[in-house]
């Protein structure tokens, strides 16, 4: 079967692949565009270690064919950060010390930037519901919702993201 | 060198820096399994068994392989038939007969999900196009699922030669029971006739995934001169290496096992499932093969931890001494023996110091995958059923569960049932944490309940390889062969610091691979922070003896003269002569006049790991009309030793706790009649998500350990033993009802509300 040209923007830049019309979108991320940030642990939408955002809105990059890309514009993980200045998010996690294996961590960074443009004060409870299509299996949680809360407050009193 | 007595002391140790492999973790950076690729890579997959038991008639692979784009296909005839032969390179027992047949099946399939053929080509596309043109032949056989009925006389047979063993005399006829074992001291009957009050429960749970969110992976290549490389996703490389050698019928030397990041093990990445496979396409082919699993693959084909049936009975007197302790566990093992029920016999009442105790455990096979070890392994569903007993007890009595805990409490000096007697631990002080937390005098509301309980873990030494080395321009590197599942290179660096004397920023710590340090036993046990540790800090040591050595040279004095202080070499007294201090970077500097690199690499096999004892306060609320349990409050109180990096001490403990959570209340193998199973993905096999949880208190209590330097006691698996009695005690409070069969899920809730019985 041929394959479809598709055009797209990722993390700001223009970018095309070649796909099958069955291909994912994470496959076509991590196998085409060399961009492994987003990982695949289910491949049914069940885990969210894939997030991406796509024009704004939160997907499993697993769920959304790559044909779907074309024209739209997507983040992952390797567009989090400004250069080499850490997003908020990704500062908080790692003074936190929010991650064990940092496996489910690309996917609840993508996730919970996806819940901080939405809603920059979430509470606890908002904050566990944003983010549980997101299945992390070593830290019990805690220090990943303390660590986006703590972004949160940061990055509403106005501190430079990323000083 | 001790650094134990002086806590107030360390610069290093018990501080909370960013970890070193943080920052590519949080920008997606790093490198696990399945992000590796190779110039000329196929992609590999395998054809798996539908059946639960059948023999294999024949495997005719023509077809796949006529289709283009498919490189190569490999069955059990491609690999050496290996005779029986125990091995210990993995996490507990391993035959190497079993390792070889599991990885590949053999005349017969045991399991829905068993593997019996692989197959690999130019894109992953074609390679799973190819499995399905694989015909395989079956003669479905009977099969058995669960642990009694695999018991009864009459259960289909899984393999023709298996006897019990440690049964004498040796069995006439073969069962599915692989072992006995008995664990007794003192006369239960003259304890149980000493008792006022005997509780006795009969209780059962399901087997459990570890639920790794990134699944198995790998990639293999072979050279035309047989050197072989696997780069793979493990708890242990030198594992992988053992295994895939001996599975392959290779020397070690001509295999290089690589770590990648591995995204969580629990145990269950102490095993090799794809290695062998994609390393005799390799070979076969003459290209890379990488093979990653796919979530379903990974809940069929790989190890959870066993389900048991499991009957306890204590007896105490009225004021609450424990007079006789007996229990019988019976556990899944799978396809092959080695099911974790000697740690759980062992550990089920080893929290107390009993004088009459009667333990009998049985290893049994069934058509499910073989477990693999889960943190603990075989522990914490012992401690669900002896936890919920000492409950009842506690109930029958009047007493609080803490008071009768600080009655029977192990303390040092206590001879365990299976023989060992406790050092110095740390049992006690966890209780009295316990008691005086505020969660345990907190006001419950209606519906809810509060239960306590505790568990133990032996945690283990072993052997282990680290070598610090020291640049011309005084920065460090630390090198281990422990793969790093949870922030070991983290407490690597800061061990190292800390002994050095320099900031941990200097100090870079990374994981070799198989050909590039001394070998080094998987990442389990909760040995790593102790055993691994206990070598970087003598291999720091012995560079400080260096350095102080050079630093004699330059002053030219005698060596005895100098002191190391604070990162830098200094005249030990007056009478040493008065030279200004010379800082590990300026003595790096003149390294090649004071007579070469300076470096240490240490191998060793540490012993005496300390046992660690927790103690878990839970508060649930029932809903009374679906049966659903909500924990609201949980408090994890634990013995760590010493905590070299207390966060990722914490992670540990609420990581631990939050998996007990999920195994207590959702998570479970289901089966349907065909021994197929039905759950096979995220959706239907339940692990928690952050909605479901309130935070989770960790406690960490420090009663150091003296036989390591910083008095390091594992603290990985301990958190996972006591959840699922504290659960179902907490639901005991709420609800009056004891509930015996774990996952304590709302249907089951429901069942026990209408009937009044658990
Ligand atoms: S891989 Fe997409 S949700 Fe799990
Ligand atoms: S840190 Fe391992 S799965 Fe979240």
């Amino acid at each position: 079967m041929s394959k479809i040209h598709v055009t797209t923007t990722v993390n700001g830049e223009p970018a095309e692949f070649l796909c099958q019309p069955g291909n994912s979108l994470l496959d076509a991320l991590r196998d085409d565009l060399n961009l492994t940030g987003s990982k695949e642990g289910c491949s049914s939408g069940d885990c969210g270690a894939c997030s991406v955002i796509v024009d704004g809105r939160l997907v499993c990059s697993c769920l959304m064919l790559a044909v779907e890309a074309e024209g739209k514009s997507i983040t992952t993980i390797e567009g989090i950060a400004n250069g080499d200045v850490l997003h908020p998010l990704q500062r908080k996690f790692l003074e936190h010390a929010a991650l064990q294996c940092g496996f489910c961590t690309p996917g609840f960074l993508v996730a919970a930037k996806a819940l901080l443009d939405h809603n920059p004060d979430p509470t606890e409870t908002e904050a566990r519901y944003w983010l549980a299509g997101n299945l992390c299996r070593c830290t019990g949680y805690d220090k990943i919702i303390r660590a986006v809360l703590d972004a949160a407050a940061e990055m509403r009193a106005g501190a430079p993201a990323g000083e | 060198m001790t650094f134990i007595g002086n806590k107030s002391d360390l610069k290093v140790v018990g501080t909370r820096p960013v970890r070193p492999d943080g920052v590519d973790k949080v920008t997606g950076r790093a490198t696990f399994g399945a992000d590796y690729t190779m110039p000329g890579m196929l992609m590999g997959r395998v054809k798996r068994s539908p059946h639960a038991h059948a023999r294999i008639v024949s495997i005719d692979a023509s077809k796949a392989l006529a289709l283009p784009g498919v490189k190569g296909v490999v069955t059990a005839a491609d690999f050496p038939d290996i005779p029986s032969e125990e091995a210990f390179v993995g996490e507990g027992p391993m035959n190497f007969r079993d390792l070889s047949l599991n990885c590949i099946a053999r005349g017969k399939v045991l399991y829905e999900g068993h593997a019996v053929a692989a197959v690999c080509a130019i894109s992953d596309e074609v390679a799973a196009a190819a499995c399905d043109l694989i015909d395989v032949t079956y003669e479905v056989l009977p099969h058995v699922i669960d642990v009694e009925a695999a018991m009864a006389p009459d259960a289909p047979l899984l393999h023709a030669d298996m006897f019990t063993a440690n049964v004498t005399p040796k069995p006439e006829k073969p069962s599915n029971i692989a072992k006995k074992v008995h664990f007794t001291v003192g006369d239960v009957a003259a304890g149980f006739a000493q008792a006022d009050v005997i509780v006795e429960g009969h209780y059962s749970t399901q087997p459990v995934h570890q639920a790794y969110i990134e699944p198995h992976a790998c990639i293999a290549s072979a050279g035309a001169d047989g050197q072989c490389h696997i780069i793979s996703s493990s708890q242990g490389h030198f594992m992988i290496r053992a295994y895939v050698a001996k599975l392959l019928g290779m020397e070690m030397s001509n295999l290089k096992v690589t770590p990648a990041e591995i995204g969580g093990g629990f145990g269950g990445k102490t095993v090799v499932y794809l290695e062998p496979l994609a390393l005799a396409m390799a070979r076969k082919t003459g290209r890379p093969v990488k093979m990653v699993m796919t979530r379903e693959d990974v809940f069929r084909a790989t190890g959870p931890t066993s389900g048991a049936v499991i009957d306890v009975k204590l007896g105490a007197t009225k004021d609450g001494i424990i007079t006789a302790a007996q229990a019988v566990l019976k556990y899944q093992a799978g396809a092959f023996a080695g099911s974790p029920v000697q740690p759980g016999c062992m550990c089920a009442f080893a929290m107390y110091d009993l004088k009459n105790v009667d333990v009998v455990g049985y290893d049994v096979v069934s058509n499910r995958p073989k477990v693999a070890a889960y943190r603990a392994p075989g522990a914490p569903i012992a401690s669900f059923a002896a936890e919920s007993a000492v409950d009842d007890l506690a109930r029958k009595l009047g007493m609080d569960p803490i008071a009768l805990r600080e009655k029977n409490a192990a303390k040092a000096g206590t001879k365990t049932a299976y023989g060992v007697t406790f050092a110095e631990i740390g049992y006690e002080q966890v209780l009295a944490a316990a008691k005086n937390h505020p969660h345990w005098k907190a006001p419950l509301g209606p519906n809810q309940g509060r239960g306590i309980a505790t568990g133990f873990w032996f945690n283990i030494g072993g052997e282990s390889s680290a070598s610090v080395f020291i640049n011309e321009d005084g920065s460090v590197n630390v090198v281990s062969g422990s793969p790093d599942i949870g922030g070991s290179r983290a407490s690597m660096a800061m061990m190292a610091a800390e002994v050095l004397g320099i900031p941990v920023e200097h100090v870079r710590p990374i994981v070799a691979d198989t050909a590039s340090i001394g070998f080094t036993h998987v990442t389990g046990g909760s040995r790593v922070t102790y055993a691994t540790g206990m070598a970087t800090v003598q291999a720091a040591e012995n560079v400080i003896e260096q350095l102080k050595t050079r630093a004699a040279m330059i002053w030219d004095i005698p060596p005895e003269a100098v002191e190391w202080k604070d990162g830098q070499a200094v005249p030990a007294g007056a009478n040493a002569g008065g030279f200004d201090p010379l800082p590990l970077a300026a003595i790096a500097l003149k390294a090649a006049k004071t007579g070469g690199p300076i470096g240490a690499e240490v191998s060793l096999n540490a012993q005496g790991a300390g046992p660690g004892f927790g103690a878990h306060i839970c508060d649930v609320e029932v809903d009374k009309e679906t049966g659903h349990v909500t924990v609201l409050r949980y408090t994890a109180v634990q013995d760590v030793g010493r905590a070299i990096h207390p966060s990722y001490v914490e992670g540990q403990i609420q990581g631990g706790a939050v998996q007990g959570i999920g195994w207590a209340l959702n998570e479970e193998y289901v089966y349907n009649t065909k021994g197929l199973m039905d759950n096979a993905g995220f959706l239907d096999y339940r692990v928690p998500v952050a909605s479901d949880l309130p935070m989770i208190e960790a406690v960490m209590v420090e009663v150091p350990n003296p036989r390591h330097p910083f008095g390091v006691r594992g603290v990985g698996e301990v958190p996972i033993v006591p959840p699922m009695a504290a659960v179902a005690n907490a639901i005991r409070g709420a609800l009056g009802i004891r509930m015996h069969a774990l996952p304590m899920s709302p249907p089951k809730l429901r069942a026990a509300v209408d009937s009044g019985v658990g």
